[in-house]
């Protein structure tokens, strides 16, 4: 297992570099002069312009360019904005409040997602199979803008001016976990219906499966048939979703975190495209990817601890 | 609770005279889209304690949905049992609440099936499958159960049996995952087993084997043994008795030397000839002309007809009987005694 760890690192470095390398390339090619964008609308003096384009190394060639980055950031520098603040200390807050974001998300995902789905698989055909599957279809088919705002409403403010009950905050991050409540539900709303249909399927494919069959020729009691045998490999494709979708849902945050206005890599990501600050979008997306490939990461050794075909190959 | 199977089917001995099991004119169809499945149509055969019956008959003619409907494992709906009686020592299982049934699955009455890698779960140790069976059904704790799996590993002869309790399915070759198949099975010393195509997905040496271990399993504990195969060559060897299926329906029924000797139902017959024998070599393999026939839209009068030389006219209106040859043997011809005396239709 250790070596199996080991080697799985060894092999998210390339893909490390690689993204990383389109991503600056991409951010490279955006049109307009980062130095110009950072003055505004006042005129420069050339030659401060000149200093701070060697500074920065904006005359050198784009390899090299890349080659200065990519040496600082894995001695956990991530450089500097062109207004001289560190990225990683503008970053380290922010990544925080995404993460909270991020894992609230998750967690609504997986409670809300399986239990519907293994809800829906043990009723297949009965009303209630039907509802779920109905509003899976809503959930995926209105927008996330949507659905954010009308739960800001719903939520945030019509549920206190009419019931008093005061207990989501419109928005912002000043009430601990519970700020991240509604907008973590947004975040998943879409893979909140995917996960139910996937665990629907998974389920009652597993029910099928022969050695489910097998476990009711035993003279199983029907709780332990599904609840034992048929759910432990039900679960095996939803714990690869999940782990996957960690990624997605802290890429997605973009609109959710300026719906609810929370300060998150999201909104840092937006503002930092818009004012051109190469250090800061690229030092942001290197941290997602890492996430990402750390959360797959993590899903390969979970799929291997509970699919014992893969952990003996 | 835990003994109300034992209440409503006595343990020993029985009622009078019943039989071990008795199937009776068992009907099982499925709701389907493209219509009614009529799968067993009035399968009906006795196992006695110690005894082996092999159920013949090609694919799709309802061996494994009969055996299904005995261990009560089918899928209800879409499967509906119409008409028919499964008695268990006098008791008609068909009628019982399902906790008595649960209580009589796996334990007094057991079923291996064909492919072993699929019907094992692959998430689990063996170990831990076969131990769930005591666990379970026993209360033994973990432990014990262990025990009692490593001691059924030894008696289905898996070699190192201590060693290899807490490896997974997929690390067992064919023949061994088989036997661990049927080391759960036999746990509980059920009184019937049934095995259905046990060794069909084995290559030949190894079926052999498997096919030996059960009649020894079964000679040291005089269970009822229900063999459903296709392969009329190992049936000869272990077999007490044939019951002989075609389109859901027995057509012959009879001790297996007799079957041997003179078949009494032409379907039977054309199986027998379509065993390849040494002495015949060269010689041209008699198969069964025709296709199987149609469960949704089954020939009128015997089911056989499209495929039978021996067919007279009236074979195509009447329904033929289980008729009785003589107290041991049956079989579904009109004319099966042109059959028994082997002149050819
Ligand atoms: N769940 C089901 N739904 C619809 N039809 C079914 C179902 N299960 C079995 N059948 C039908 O019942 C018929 C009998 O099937 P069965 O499995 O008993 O055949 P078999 O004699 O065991 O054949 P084989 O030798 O191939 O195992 C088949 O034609 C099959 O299509
Ligand atoms: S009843 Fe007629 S058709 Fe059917 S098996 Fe006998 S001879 Fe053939
Ligand atoms: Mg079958």
């Amino acid at each position: 297992m250790g070596r199996y760890i080991i080697r799985r690192l060894i092999q998210a470095i390339p893909v490390l570099l690689g993204s990383t390398f389109l991503i600056y390339l991409t951010v490279f090619a955006l049109p307009g002069d980062p130095i110009a964008s950072l003055a505004g609308e006042k005129r420069t003096d050339p030659t401060v312009v000149a200093i701070l384009r060697e500074q920065y190394h904006l005359n050198d060639p784009f390899f090299l360019q890349y080659w200065y980055y990519i040496k600082g950031v894995f001695v956990g520098d991530f450089g500097t904005t062109f207004a001289k603040v560190e990225v990683s200390d503008l970053i380290a807050g922010k990544f925080q409040v995404t993460i909270n974001l991020a894992m609230t998300a998750l967690i609504l995902e997986a409670i809300i997602g399986v239990g519907l789905g293994l809800w829906a698989a043990l009723r297949r055909g009965q009303a209630i199979d039907s509802a779920i599957l109905a509003s899976t279809l809503i959930l995926i088919s209105v927008p996330t803008l949507v659905t954010g705002f009308v739960l800001q409403l719903l939520l945030g403010v019509q549920l206190k001016t009419s019931t008093g009950f005061d207990f989501f905050p419109v928005a912002g991050v000043y009430d601990g976990w519970r700020s991240y409540l509604v907008p973590g539900f947004v975040l998943a709303g879409v893979s909140i219906a995917y996960l139910t249909r996937l665990t629907r399927t998974s389920l009652a494919e597993t029910l099928r499966a022969d050695f489910v069959r097998t476990a009711v020729a035993k003279g199983l009691p029907r709780r332990r048939v599904v609840g034992r045998h048929a759910l432990r490999n039900a679960l095996i494709p939803l714990v690869t979703y999940l782990g996957a979708d960690l990624g997605t849902l802290m890429g997605g945050a973009v609109i959710t975190e300026s719906i609810f206005n929370i300060p998150g890599i999201g909104q840092e990501l937006f503002r930092s495209v818009y004012e051109r600050q190469q250090p800061v979008v690229v030092g942001i997306v290197t941290l997602l990817v890492l996430v990402y490939i750390l959360a797959n990461l993590f899903v390969d050794l979970l799929y291997a601890v509970l699919d014992p075909r893969i952990r003996y190959e | 609770m835990k003994n109300t199977a034992t209440e409503v089917v006595p343990a020993e001995g029985g009622l009078g005279n019943d039989p071990l099991l008795a199937v009776d004119n068992l009907h099982v169809e499925f709701a389907t889209r493209a219509g009614l499945v009529k799968a067993v149509n009035g399968v009906s055969y006795t196992l006695n304690a110690g005894e082996t019956l092999a159920v013949l008959g090609e694919s799709g003619s309802g061996k494994s949905v009969t055996a299904q409907a005995i261990m009560g494992i089918l899928d209800m709906p879409p499967a509906r049992i119409p008409l028919g009686e499964v008695r268990f020592r006098g008791t008609d299982l068909l009628k019982l609440k399902e906790e008595a049934r649960t209580q009589i699955r796996g334990q007094r009455i057991a079923m291996i099936f064909q492919d072993a890698l699929s019907a094992l779960n692959p998430v689990f140790t063996v170990g831990w499958q076969i131990g769930e069976m005591f666990r379970v059904h026993r209360g033994m704790s973990r432990r014990d159960a262990e025990t009692k799996a490593v001691e059924l590993m030894d008696r289905v002869r898996i070699p190192a049996a201590k060693q290899r309790v807490n490896d997974y399915p997929h690390q067992f070759s064919g023949g061994m995952r088989q036997r661990i198949m049927i080391a759960m099975s036999i746990a509980l010393d059920p009184e019937v087993l049934i095995a259905d195509e046990p060794t069909t997905a084995l290559d030949v040496t190894v079926q052999a084997q498997i096919m030996e271990l059960l009649a020894e399993l079964q000679r040291e504990s005089n269970m009822g043994l229900i063999l459903i195969t296709h392969d009329l060559g190992v049936v000869a060897d272990v077999a007490d008795k044939i019951a002989v299926m075609y389109g859901g329906r027995i057509v012959e029924n009879a001790p297996v030397h007799d079957i041997y000797r003179t078949p009494g139902h032409p379907y039977t017959k054309g199986l027998l000839e379509s065993i390849p024998r040494v002495d015949q070599k060269g010689q041209e393999l008699y198969a069964i002309k025709g296709l199987p026939p149609n469960l949704l839209d089954m020939p009128s009068g015997c089911s056989f007809h499209p495929r039978c030389p021996y067919r007279q006219d009236n074979c195509v209106t009447d329904v033929p009987e289980l008729y009785e040859i003589n107290p041991t043997r049956n079989s579904a011809c009109h004319y099966w005694r042109e059959v028994l005396d082997g002149t050819d239709g």
